[in-house]
């Protein structure tokens, strides 16, 4: 199949995009119901061009077509057909391409969900996700085409880098930008909300089910892409607070907020100017890690091969989408008042502070993550910010916020206090309290001073969430959907704050030489160094090391490190082998030949780490049961909004 | 009112950093070689097409020269082969070639099918002399002034306009002094 076809249907998608965006605001601006009506087709169009356009560059990728440049620099023919096929996504110019297809498959789902959308407000966000698709196809085609042909065509490609060489490069990126990409939609309603200059708070309601799905996602793509970081870069390390991190976490604590005003804007109508903002906001943060990512601005292990060019695309392109949302914003939101009031110890106040302090951690992040920029702007010269200033900074939001979880879960709406719930969560704090100390300086000795925090903190959010299902069960009542997500959800954040907490106080590793037959002690564990040989692959060649690991004399684990020589690229790469465990992570890696038949190892012996991914695995497992059960509770009844509303705060 | 006015000034504020740091990123790609103005490091090879004879530092220096650093399965180095062809008929300059992480065959197959551009090839089949000569990634060529001095370097393939605009001032102003 030539790739011309490929550009062409990409082109194709292009003018679909812009009648997308025409038809959608045009439509209902000027009333025109038939125009209207179009952008949904104009949308569905636009996505079987896109993923027709995908369809055809994978398909040269399998077929070793190394007449695309793109595809001579990103594949090789000795590279497994698995890795052909993913190696799509490998580079800029294709996973520009995976972004867009992306934003169409969300786009047509918001059109599958039309029907519960007033007409004119879904045509609306219709337009708005047009423009957003148009930016990116422009973008795409203009300055990181992926289907230009090499003259003359090479025999073999560069191959794929390394490191993505792995299955989790399958689904790390597509699940990362279901949920990057996810929050346009919620922009896209909030920007029909604010063009509509509607004053209720139906669209509070409507966005919700579109914001926890994109944060869903995204949870998982972040915990996916940290679990592959720990695994094959091999330092033991989950999170490096490097900027193309920090890029998809902002948006993620942008939308942690978002939920949590949704649900009270959707409540109770309050805060709804804010609520619109944080819609903004979260996709705008999402816009902004794009251009810090592929503008070359920001020094990153992540980077993609810079090209000012496409910086200044970007950056005219954040121009009109945020700014034209900001001007909006400030032009429509003093229209939404809220009427009612609350109490100062009431659920809506608790979500204020939860609101309040994501902002904070947010604007810690977004800080740290642009001062080098700020640096160079003040001509202060080059700083470098990493894990001596997030860590400590991250943590002055995050205590309180996990502290106050427990509580606002269970605080009623408006009229303030605990109510029936007040025993139950006092006596999940007790418990907590036991557990937490007993597990701090009892089962992992030796902590830090926030330790026993984390550790009670993390116990009580876990049982808290844990009440309300419990006491329905013990009724025998029905659990409905959005209580059994909010509650696991919050299980999830638990188990993620238990994991965080001892894996940062009770982690040892150390780095030393050993001969075969040396051993070191980490704690309980004894790791042995048996010697190695060498190891061949597909495309690479290497050395395989055999550790074993003992605890009180019995073999627990046979680690086998590798250090891998991949021929086409030149590369190197360790890849450390670890003994998993719910309880505990064994970890060897592979430094170098120190001569003497000696090799410099780093072992590691890491608790509780997997609560880290599980965790957010099951807080994205939560979000995802409140939205499914959400559309079977308004397929179900023909209630309407607010008495469905009125009975939640019940 | 203006509260509502604050998000887009906070924007404006953020668009002028970034537009600084736009401005100054092609800087952070430009990755200085430590070897310009220095002594080209010695290094000896065997040659390509005759493993008896060596190529080494002494076929550079007494007159300008330039050193090539390529391999067969290298994208960017096919297409800069014509350019170094090029060059190589502008006699201007003989080309050293540094044949990185090679298979012998493929290289000798690759310069009878496309052309020979260089005056003597090195075969650096474990990468030593690459490291030596801080190697990021092929193609990379420097420039060797005749006092044998490393005098430019560029990373990425060569083109027309990139030995017309960098490497040749460089020559011509010294020769012209």
């Amino acid at each position: 199949m030539p790739i011309e076809l490929a550009h062409f249907a990409l082109i194709l998608a292009l003018m679909l995009a812009a009648a997308q965006a025409w038809f959608g605001l045009a439509g209902p601006a000027l009333r025109n119901e038939r125009w209207q009506a179009t952008a949904p087709f104009a949308a569905c169009g636009q996505f079987v061009f896109v993923a027709l356009s995908v369809g055809l560059l994978i398909h040269a990728f399998i077929d070793n077509d190394f007449s695309v440049k793109y595809v001579a620099e990103n594949s090789n023919s000795a590279l497994p057909l698995f890795y052909r096929v993913t190696a799509m996504w490998g580079a800029h110019e294709g996973s520009m391409l995976l972004w867009i297809l992306v934003l169409s498959l969300w786009t047509l789902a918001l059109v599958s969900r039309l029907r519960t959308l007033p007409p004119s407000f879904g045509a609306r966000a219709i337009g708005v996700l047009g423009i957003i698709s148009f930016g990116f196809l422009l973008f795409t085609l203009l300055t990181s085409n992926p289907f230009t042909r090499l003259i003359p065509a090479v025999p073999d490609g560069n191959d794929l880098n390394p490191v993505l060489q792995d299955p989790a490069f399958a689904v790390h990126p597509p699940i990362l930008y279901m949920g990057y990409v996810g929050f346009s939609v919620s922009f896209a309603l909030a920007c029909a909300a604010m063009i509509e200059g509607r004053r209720d708070q139906l669209w509070a309601h409507w966005i919700r089910p579109w914001a926890v799905m994109a944060w869903a996602f995204l949870s998982c793509g972040i915990a996916l892409g940290s679990w592959w970081a720990y695994y094959e870069l091999g330092w033991g390390g989950f999170w490096f607070w490097d900027p193309v991190e920090n890029a998809s976490f902002m948006p993620w604590l942008a939308g942690t907020a978002l939920i949590h005003s949704l649900a009270v804007t959707d409540k109770r109508g309050l805060f709804k100017s804010w609520t619109l903002l944080l819609a903004v906001s979260a996709f705008s943060l999402s816009l902004l890690g794009t251009f810090l990512v592929r503008s070359g601005v920001l020094v990153s292990v992540h980077s993609f091969a810079a090209d000012p060019t496409r910086g200044v695309f970007i950056l005219a392109f954040l121009v009109v989408m945020i700014g034209g949302a900001l001007v909006l914003y400030a032009w429509r939101a003093p229209l939404m008042k809220s009427a009612a009031g609350f109490d100062f110890i009431s659920r809506e106040s608790f979500l204020l502070f939860n609101n309040i302090l994501l902002a904070i951690a947010t604007a810690v992040v977004f800080g740290g993550t642009l001062a080098p920029l700020i640096a160079d702007t003040l001509k202060l010269g080059t700083l470098s910010v990493g894990p001596p200033y997030f860590n400590p900074s991250f943590l002055v939001p995050a205590v309180p916020l996990l502290a106050l979880v427990a509580l606002g879960m269970h605080t009623r709406w408006k009229r303030g206090g605990l109510g029936t719930a007040r025993r139950p969560v006092l006596i999940a704090f007790g418990v907590a309290l036991v557990l937490g100390l007993a597990l701090s300086l009892g089962v992992y000795m030796h902590p830090l001073p926030l330790t026993p925090v984390g550790a009670v903190v993390g116990c009580w959010i876990i049982l808290a969430a844990l009440i309300d299902p419990v006491a329905r069960l013990l009724r025998r009542q029905r659990v409905p959907a959005n209580v059994l997500g909010m509650s696991v959800a919050h299980i999830g954040l638990g188990i993620f704050a238990l994991g965080i907490t001892f894996v940062q106080s009770n982690t040892i590793e150390r780095d030393i030489a050993l001969k075969p037959g040396q051993s070191t002690q980490l704690g309980e564990y004894v790791f042995q160094y048996l010697g190695g040989g060498d190891v061949e692959g597909p495309n690479y060649e290497g050395y395989r090391g055999k550790v074993s690991v003992t605890r009180h004399g019995q073999t627990v684990a046979t680690l086998f490190p590798e250090k891998r020589h991949y021929w086409v690229q030149g590369t190197v790469q360790t890849t450390a082998a670890i003994d998993p465990g719910l309880s505990r992570d064994l970890l060897a890696s592979l430094g170098d030949d120190v001569g003497a038949g000696a090799w410099s190892l780093r072992v590691q012996y890491r608790p509780l780490i997997r609560f880290v991914w599980i965790g957010a695995l099951i807080m994205a497992i939560g979000g995802t049961i409140s939205v499914i059960g959400r559309r079977e509770r308004s397929a179900v009844g023909e209630r309407s909004t607010s008495q469905s509303a009125a009975e939640n705060r019940a | 009112m203006t509260r509502f006015l604050l998000p887009l000034a906070f924007f404006a504020l953020l668009l002028v950093v970034l537009v600084v740091g736009l401005k100054h990123a092609p800087d952070k790609s430009l990755i200085p070689s430590p070897l310009i103005g220095k002594s080209a490091p010695a290094f000896t090879l065997s040659s390509l097409f005759d493993p008896r004879e060596s190529v080494s530092a002494r076929d550079l220096g007494g007159r300008w020269s330039l050193v090539n650093v390529w391999g067969t399965w290298c994208v960017e180095c096919r297409a800069e082969h014509p350019e170094l062809l090029q060059i190589k008929q502008q006699g201007l300059v003989p080309i050293i070639g540094i044949d990185w992480k090679d298979n012998d065959d493929d290289a000798q197959a690759w310069l009878s099918q496309l052309g020979n551009p260089y005056d003597r090839v090195g075969a650096d089949r474990d990468g030593r002399v690459a490291i030596d000569w801080g190697v990021y990634g092929a193609p990379e060529t420097f420039l060797i002034s005749p006092a044998g001095k490393v005098v430019h370097k560029k990373i990425g393939a060569m083109t027309a306009d990139v030995w017309q605009r960098e490497f040749l001032p460089l020559i011509q102003a010294a020769t012209t002094r």
